[in-house]
C-alpha cells in the first residue's frame, strides 16, 4: 500500500473505472443511465466526458438484452462492463447470466473466453424495500462458471475491480449501497486484489467471524465492542464468495475453534450454510461449538425503517451471536 | 455476388445447391444415427429449411458472425462447419467441436465466426446483438446474423434485443425462420398476427417477407439487406417462410395430431433442393449427371464424417472439470 491518501468506497470504484478504461481500449460500459447520469449511485460519473458515448453506452431498460449484449461483445473479444442498477435486477437477466454467460465456455469445449464484468449494487438499509435491497449472492455462487465479488473497503473496491475487469471469466461485482461513503486508504496507481483470496482484517484467539461486504465492516465494529469485555475476535473478510477462500476459514477455525458466519442475505440456504458444512467436513475435531450463522430473517425485505432495522443483521446482532457461541452472555443479560 | 444484371451466377447456384445438400444429407444421417441410439440426448433436425441457412450463408463474408438456435446444425453446415467434428459432437465424442461437452444444442465454431447454437429459445438473440455492437465499436463492416424461429419472437429476450439493435443502430441481420410451429403448437395459436415482419415494424426495423423454400430468393434478400447494414443503416429483419419436415424433436414426420399429413406433403412438394436442381438443369447451369455427381460427392463427405465420429473416443472422465473457468495466470 503506497501513501496515506484516502478515498471513499464510491470514489475508489470511480477512479478504478477511469484508469481501467484508459488502460484498455476494449473496455466499455453498458447499462441504464450509466453515461448521461453517471450511474444510479454516481459510480460512472465523469466517464462520458473522458471517453465519449462510443464507450459509455446508455441502453433501454432491458436487462436481458444488456447482459446478452455484453456476452456477445465479450465472445468476439471486447471487455464489457455491464451495469445492472440493483442486484435485484440480476433476476430479470438470469437466463443470460446463468444459462448463457456461466456455461458458454464449458458448453463450447473451452473454445471461448468471456471477459465480462457485471457491476451492480446490493444490500439493504436504505428503505428501498423488497425489490431494491436484496443480497442474492448465494444464487449466483450456486452456478458454476460465475465469479462473485463483494468488497467491503475502498482499497478492496479498486483492487478487486481491477482483477474483475482483467479476468477472462464472467464476474459479478457487487458494491454495497450503504458503503459508498466509507473512507479508507487507496493507492493512486492500478493494483490487483486477487479474486478468491480472503483477508484477515483482525487477528484474535477466541472466535473467528467470517463475513463479507458491509457485514465485514460491521463485524469489526462488533469485535471492537467485544474486546472491551475481553473477547478476542478474529475477523475474516472473504472479499469474493465465488471462488470461496475456504482454506483461510479452515486455518482460522483450527486456531480459534469457533466460527460465526455473518451475511446480510437470508440465513436459510445462504453462504453461511455452505461455509458451516465445509468447516465441519475439514475441521470437525477442532470445533468447540457448532458453527453459528447470522443472517436475515426468512421474509422479503420490509420498507419501514423500524422493520428493516429488525430484519438486517448489524454489529449488535453479530456481537450477540458471538457471545452466544462463546457461552459468555453480556454483563447483566438474562439467559 | 450477383451478375451486373442482377441475376445469380452459376457459381452461386452451385454453391447454394451444394450447401443445401450437405445440410440435408448430414441431417438425414444424424436422424438415422439418433434412431440407432448412436446419438444421445435430443435432436432437432433442420430438414426442410435448408434454403434459409444456405441462402443466407452464401451471401456472407467469412468474418460475418452467425448465431443459431436449438435447430442449429444447418446453420453451422452452411457456414462451412467440419462435418466430422459436428457428427463427433452429436455423438458426444472427444473429437467433437465442443469436445463432447456441448452436444447438438451448443455446437459452435468460433473460428468460422459461428457463435453457437443455443438451447434456450430466443437466448441467442441478445448475444448476436452484442457481436453486432462489437463490430460497430471496432468500426468495421462486419455483420452479425442471428437465426431464430417464429416461436422465439414470443419471448422477451427477442423483443429486448430487437429494440436494442434498432435503438443503437447496430449491424445485425435478423433471420426469422417462420416454420409455422413452436415445437408442437401452431403459430396461429400463439400469436394474433399473421406475418412476423409486423414485429420488426414495431421496432422501426426495415423488413421483408421471403420465400424460405427458395434458396435464390433468400440469397438475394440477404445480399440486399447486407448492403444497407454494412452502410451503417442499422438492423434488417427478414421473415423466411419455411417448413420443418420432421417433428420438433426426433425423426417422426407423419401421423401427428398437431399438423396434418396433407400439410406436410404440400410443403414437401415445394422442396428447396428438388426445385433448385430442376432450375439448374432447366437453365443449363448443370447437367443431370453433374447434379447427380454432386449428390454422390456430398454423401461421401457425410459418410466420412460418420466414420470419423464413430471411430473417435469418448471424452475421458478426467475432462469433467476442465474449462469451467478460464485459468488466470496471476
Amino acid at each position: 500500500m503506497s501513501g496515506e491518501r484516502e478515498l471513499t468506497y464510491g470514489q475508489a470504484f470511480n477512479e478504478g473505472m477511469h484508469q481501467l478504461m484508459a488502460e484498455d481500449p476494449d473496455v466499455f460500459v453498458l447499462g441504464e443511465d450509466v453515461a448521461g447520469k453517471g450511474g444510479v449511485f454516481g459510480s460512472f460519473v465523469g466517464l462520458l466526458d473522458e471517453f465519449g458515448d462510443r464507450r459509455m453506452v446508455d441502453t433501454p431498460i432491458s436487462e436481458q438484452a444488456i447482459v446478452g449484449l455484453g456476452i456477445g461483445a465479450a465472445v468476439v473479444g471486447l471487455r464489457p462492463v455491464v451495469d445492472l442498477m440493483f442486484m435485484d435486477f440480476v433476476l430479470v437477466s438470469m437466463d443470460q447470466i446463468a444459462n448463457q454467460a456461466a456455461k458458454l465456455k464449458y458448453m463450447f469445449g473451452g473454445n471461448a473466453k468471456l471477459p465480462m464484468t457485471i457491476t451492480t449494487n446490493g444490500g439493504g438499509g436504505l428503505s428501498a424495500a423488497a425489490q431494491h435491497s436484496q443480497s442474492l449472492e448465494a444464487m449466483l455462487c450456486h452456478v458454476p462458471g460465475l465469479k462473485v465479488v463483494m468488497p467491503s473497503t475502498p482499497y478492496d473496491v479498486k483492487g478487486l475491480l481491477v482483477s474483475s475487469i482483467r479476468d477472462d471469466n464472467p464476474v459479478i461485482f457487487v458494491k454495497h449501497k450503504r458503503m459508498f461513503g466509507a473512507k479508507g486508504p487507496v493507492p493512486e496507481e492500478l493494483y490487483e486484489v486477487p479474486l478468491g483470496k480472503a483477508v484477515v482484517t483482525r487477528t484474535g484467539a477466541d472466535v473467528t467471524v467470517v463475513a463479507y461486504a458491509k457485514m465485514a465492516a460491521d463485524a469489526l465494529v462488533a469485535a471492537d465492542e467485544l474486546a472491551k469485555g475481553g473477547i478476542d475476535c478474529e475477523v475474516i473478510d472473504l472479499r469474493t464468495v465465488q471462488p470461496l477462500d475456504i482454506d483461510a476459514v479452515i486455518e482460522s477455525a483450527k486456531k480459534t475453534n469457533r466460527i460465526v458466519v455473518v451475511h446480510e442475505a437470508v440465513r436459510f440456504g445462504g453462504l453461511g450454510a455452505e461455509i458451516a458444512a465445509q468447516v465441519q467436513e475439514e475441521a470437525f475435531d477442532y470445533l468447540d461449538a457448532p458453527v453459528a450463522r447470522v443472517g436475515a430473517a426468512f421474509s422479503p425485505i420490509p420498507f419501514s425503517p423500524s422493520l428493516e432495522q429488525a430484519y438486517i443483521p448489524d454489529a449488535a446482532k453479530i456481537a450477540a451471536e458471538i457471545r452466544s457461541t462463546l457461552n459468555r452472555p453480556a454483563p447483566g443479560a438474562v439467559r | 455476388m450477383t451478375m451486373t444484371d442482377g441475376s445469380i451466377t452459376n457459381e452461386i447456384m452451385k454453391d447454394l445447391h451444394e450447401r443445401m445438400l450437405r445440410i440435408r444429407f448430414f441431417e438425414e444421417a444424424a436422424g438415422k444415427l439418433f434412431e440407432a441410439n448412436k446419438i444421445p440426448g435430443f435432436i432437432h433436425l433442420y430438414v426442410g429449411q435448408e434454403a434459409v441457412a444456405a441462402g443466407v450463408c452464401v451471401a456472407l463474408r467469412d468474418e460475418d458472425q452467425i448465431s443459431s438456435t436449438h435447430r442449429g446444425h444447418g446453420h453451422l453446415v452452411a457456414k462451412g462447419g467440419d462435418l466430422g467434428k459436428m457428427m463427433a459432437e452429436l455423438m458426444g465424442k472427444a473429437t467433437g467441436y465442443c469436445n463432447g461437452k456441448g452436444g447438438s444444442m451448443h455446437i459452435c465454431d468460433l473460428e468460422l465466426n459461428m457463435l453457437g447454437a443455443n438451447g434456450i429459445v430466443g437466448g441467442g438473440v441478445p448475444i448476436a446483438v452484442g457481436a453486432g455492437f462489437a463490430n460497430k465499436y471496432r468500426g468495421n463492416e462486419t455483420v452479425s446474423v442471428v437465426f431464430f424461429g417464429d416461436g422465439s419472437t414470443n419471448i422477451g429476450a427477442f423483443h429486448e434485443a430487437a429494440n436494442m439493435a434498432a435503438a443503437l443502430q447496430l449491424p445485425v441481420l435478423f433471420i426469422c425462420e417462420n416454420n409455422e410451429y413452436a415445437e408442437y403448437t401452431a403459430r396461429q395459436d400463439t400469436m394474433a398476427i399473421k406475418d412476423l415482419v409486423e414485429r420488426a415494424a414495431a421496432y422501426g426495423m426495415p423488413s421483408k417477407i421471403v420465400d424460405g423454400m427458395d434458396g435464390r430468393a433468400v440469397f438475394e434478400a440477404t445480399e440486399q439487406a447486407l448492403v444497407s447494414i454494412r452502410a451503417g443503416e442499422g438492423p434488417v429483419f427478414l421473415e423466411c417462410k419455411t417448413y420443418r419436415y420432421y417433428n420438433h424433436h426426433g425423426i417422426q414426420t407423419l401421423g401427428m395430431k398437431y399438423r396434418s399429413d396433407d400439410e406436410v406433403e404440400e410443403w414437401k412438394a415445394r422442396d428447396s433442393i428438388d426445385s433448385i436442381e430442376a432450375a439448374m438443369v432447366a437453365e443449363s447451369i448443370s447437367t443431370e449427371n453433374e447434379v447427380a455427381a454432386t449428390r454422390v460427392a456430398v454423401l461421401a463427405e457425410v459418410d466420412a464424417a460418420i466414420e470419423f465420429a464413430e471411430n473417435s473416443p469418448l471424452p475421458d472422465p478426467s475432462e469433467l472439470l476442465t474449462n469451467v473457468y478460464t485459468e488466470m495466470s496471476s
